[in-house]
């Protein structure tokens, strides 16, 4: 191609040095790899890497001071507190990804609770008792869905709003003071029974197995050498088979009547959900358009995407995921009460999600922090309580009240609130 | 390299906001593998030509030819359909997605309902390559890790990453540095030699003396002058043409006449 103009070798600037899609298809070395990810790091994207560390330390310090924070009966308990949590938490990143916030979440996931206790009461088949909670939950979110897309009203005052009427909905459904049991079997078991070890020990191998092809699959495509993939997979196989090997050893208490081994149902469950909605975000069109109307929604719109549309079913799913959260909650106490989704819930879902490494600012997330997030914020409270009352420098302190557990959840979430906002400031 | 007859004309173009005249018979054409510049100085009505050719202002009266055959513009998307691409100055890039997904927004490929990463990669970067855009380390870097230069180069491929044959470009090179106005002077000189017709908007004078075929110079709403030049032409030539519509022989007889336009 020729040009008509006369062309000085063009001085590129120091960060064009490398040209001509050099790093694209090329596979690269180990080492070249590892620098990417160090480079990414200096650039501001942290990603995970801060929840990945906030769950070493957490580990590390509570299992030195507490001698039954690191046995098999807490290690399952841990995981069943924190499964409803990463759930709400994932509905809540949906509209995170637009830069949006959903106060009101944990409350949809008390009236979808409700909702479902209620029909069982009545006698619903439960299928149709959970289409029921959750098509309450998604109306719920297209409720405030279109009070956003369509009439422009700030998310934050929206839910706000509607974290007062959804709460006021839980109580008339539940009536004050109130509780509605649980008797379904299927139900109550989501978080308090256990799969078999043996089931238990095929989805662990599954998992390495799925992590190992999703890996793979993806270095495929961007270059990341082999050897990097077989270090993450090992790594990656290492800890599911340590996590199965400690939940399918019994942790009844010494003098019960039965064993209890294995798996809790959860588990399988929340990972089998964080699995759809990480292919739905990376793979589909409409998941694209999300993080593009997420990112520049101008942007977006030029482009043709129906940036209302998306607007609106980023709520509606959000509220459907916290519907489902909603179950696990109720399950795992085996009733719904008028503070089912209250309290602290919504306040730990949106802070797992900030924690993990989704931006509050939009467009910067996955899926999968919701889970790292929320592993950091219940480590807190469960390893709080366990390490319990210590006299540090002769002044009596109960680390296990929930004044200091509020705290400690509370600066967790600011540290990552100011790491989001300062990586931010870094790459703009 | 002009062709003779222009793939884009506007004819007759009167637009008014009110009691206000905004542009007055204007005549503007676009030829394919040509640049073609459109100066004037602010509020000559350049923009409000833009905005009547791309279909976001009705004109009141005039008439628009495409490849010769009078068309009807009622909306962006007619023109769209035409192969006619704006590229804004702001851009409207997603940061956060890298340069591929940019590229294909709104107009993803898909493989059995699912986006098609390596094809819609390859075709990304087959499009840089016959851009000569040779100065992206990967398709796959975010956008916000692009220098401005690389980024107004994005959206420029962008625009014709749809076979479009007219791009036009509103002040490519404003917030540019020396280095990296150079790259996308030379990219806009490139996209005419692929016998797209360009329309290059800008204040820059040097700029258009280095990449353009034709000069529109538009005065007070009105088209001043619509005159081939080479890269020898004054850039005196040019900025009197801008201030007082007329230069020499060139331009308007008057320009007390159009004084009405304030």
């Amino acid at each position: 191609m020729t040009t008509t103009l006369p062309t000085p070798a063009a001085s590129d600037g120091p960060n064009e040095a490398l040209s001509d899609f050099a790093l694209d298809g090329a596979s690269k070395s180990f080492g070249s790899a590892f620098g990417d990810m160090k480079s990414r790091l200096r650039n501001g994207e942290l990603g995970s890497l801060p929840a990945v560390l906030a769950i070493i330390v957490l580990v590390t310090i509570f299992g030195l001071s507490s001698d039954t924070f690191l046995t098999a009966l807490n290690f399952a308990n841990f995981l069943e507190q924190a499964a409803a949590v990463i759930v709400i938490a994932m509905a809540v990143t949906f509209v995170l990804l637009l830069g949006e916030i959903d106060l009101a979440a944990g409350y949809t996931a008390g009236v979808a609770a409700a909702v479902l206790a209620l029909r069982l009461q009545a006698d619903w088949p439960l299928p149709l008792a959970i289409l029921m909670s959750a098509l309450v939950a998604m109306a719920l979110g297209l409720w405030t869905g279109a009070l956003v897309a369509k009439l422009g009203i700030p998310s934050f005052v929206v839910t706000l709003a509607n974290f007062l009427v959804f709460q006021g909905i839980l109580l008339i459904l539940v009536k004050s003071g109130g509780s509605i049991r649980i008797e379904n079997d299927i139900v109550k078991g989501i978080v308090g029974s256990s799969i078999s070890p043996g089931l238990s020990w095929v989805i662990g191998i599954l998992g390495i197995v799925g992590f190992g092809a999703l890996q793979f699959r993806q270095a495929e495509r961007t270059g990341v050498p082999l050897s990097m993939v077989a270090v993450k997979t090992g790594a990656a196989a290492v800890l599911i088979l340590v996590v199965v090997s400690v939940l399918n050893r019994n942790r009844a208490f010494a003098n019960a009547v039965a064993e209890q081994r294995g798996m809790p149902y959860v588990i399988p469950l929340v990972l089998v959900i964080v699995l759809i909605l990480s292919f739905v975000l990376n793979r589909t069109r409409y998941g694209r358009h999300l993080m593009a109307v997420g990112g520049n929604q101008e942007a977006a719109r030029r482009a043709g995407i129906n940036v209302v549309r998306i607007r609106l079913s980023a709520f509606m799913f959000c509220g459907l995921l916290a519907g489902i959260g909603g179950s696990f909650l109720a399950s795992r106490v085996n009733s719904v009460d008028p503070n089912t989704g209250g309290n602290d819930t919504l306040l730990l879902a949106v802070g797992a999600a900030v924690i993990g490494g989704t931006s509050l600012f939009g467009g910067q997330g996955r899926m999968v922090n919701a889970i790292l997030g929320g592993l950091v914020l219940a480590l807190i409270p469960n390893g709080l309580t366990l390490v319990g009352k210590r006299e540090p420098f002769g002044w009596e302190l109960d680390l296990g009240s929930s004044g200091v557990k509020f705290i400690c959840a509370g600066l967790a979430l600011m540290l990552a609130a100011s790491v989001d906002a300062l990586s931010r400031k870094r790459t703009s | 390299m002009v062709a003779d007859s222009p793939i884009l004309e506007a004819k007759g173009v009167n637009k008014s906001f009110g009691p206000v005249h905004v542009l007055h018979d204007v005549d503007f054409r676009v030829y394919p593998g040509t640049v073609t510049s459109l100066i004037g100085d602010n509020g000559a009505g350049k923009t409000t030509l833009i905005k009547c050719i791309t279909g976001i202002y009705p004109p009141d009266t005039g008439e628009f030819f495409f490849d010769g055959n009078r068309v009807h513009i009622s909306g962006p998307k007619d023109v769209a359909a035409f192969g006619i691409e704006v590229v804004y100055q702001d851009l409207a890039l997603c940061e956060n997605l890298d340069i591929v997904q940019n590229l294909f927004l709104g107009r993803e490929r898909l493989k059995y309902g699912l986006l098609d990463e390596p094809s819609m990669e390859q075709a990304a970067r087959d499009t840089l390559a016959s851009l000569s855009v040779r100065t992206v380390k990967s398709v796959r870097q975010k956008v916000s890790s692009l220098s401005g230069g690389q980024r107004q180069t994005v959206a420029i491929a962008k625009a014709v990453l749809w076979n479009s044959r007219v791009v036009l470009l509103d002040e490519p090179t404003a917030a540019l540095g020396v280095a990296q106005t150079k790259q996308v002077l030379d990219l806009v000189r490139r996209l005419a030699d692929q016998g797209l017709g360009v329309v290059l908007i800008s204040h820059n004078m040097n700029d258009v003396i280095q990449v353009s075929d034709r000069v529109c110079a538009m005065y007070l709403g009105r088209v001043a002058a619509d005159v081939p030049i080479t890269r020898e032409a004054r850039r005196e030539f040019l900025v009197e043409l801008i201030t007082s519509g007329h230069s020499g022989d060139v331009g308007l007889a008057t320009s007390s006449d159009s004084t009405e336009a304030i």
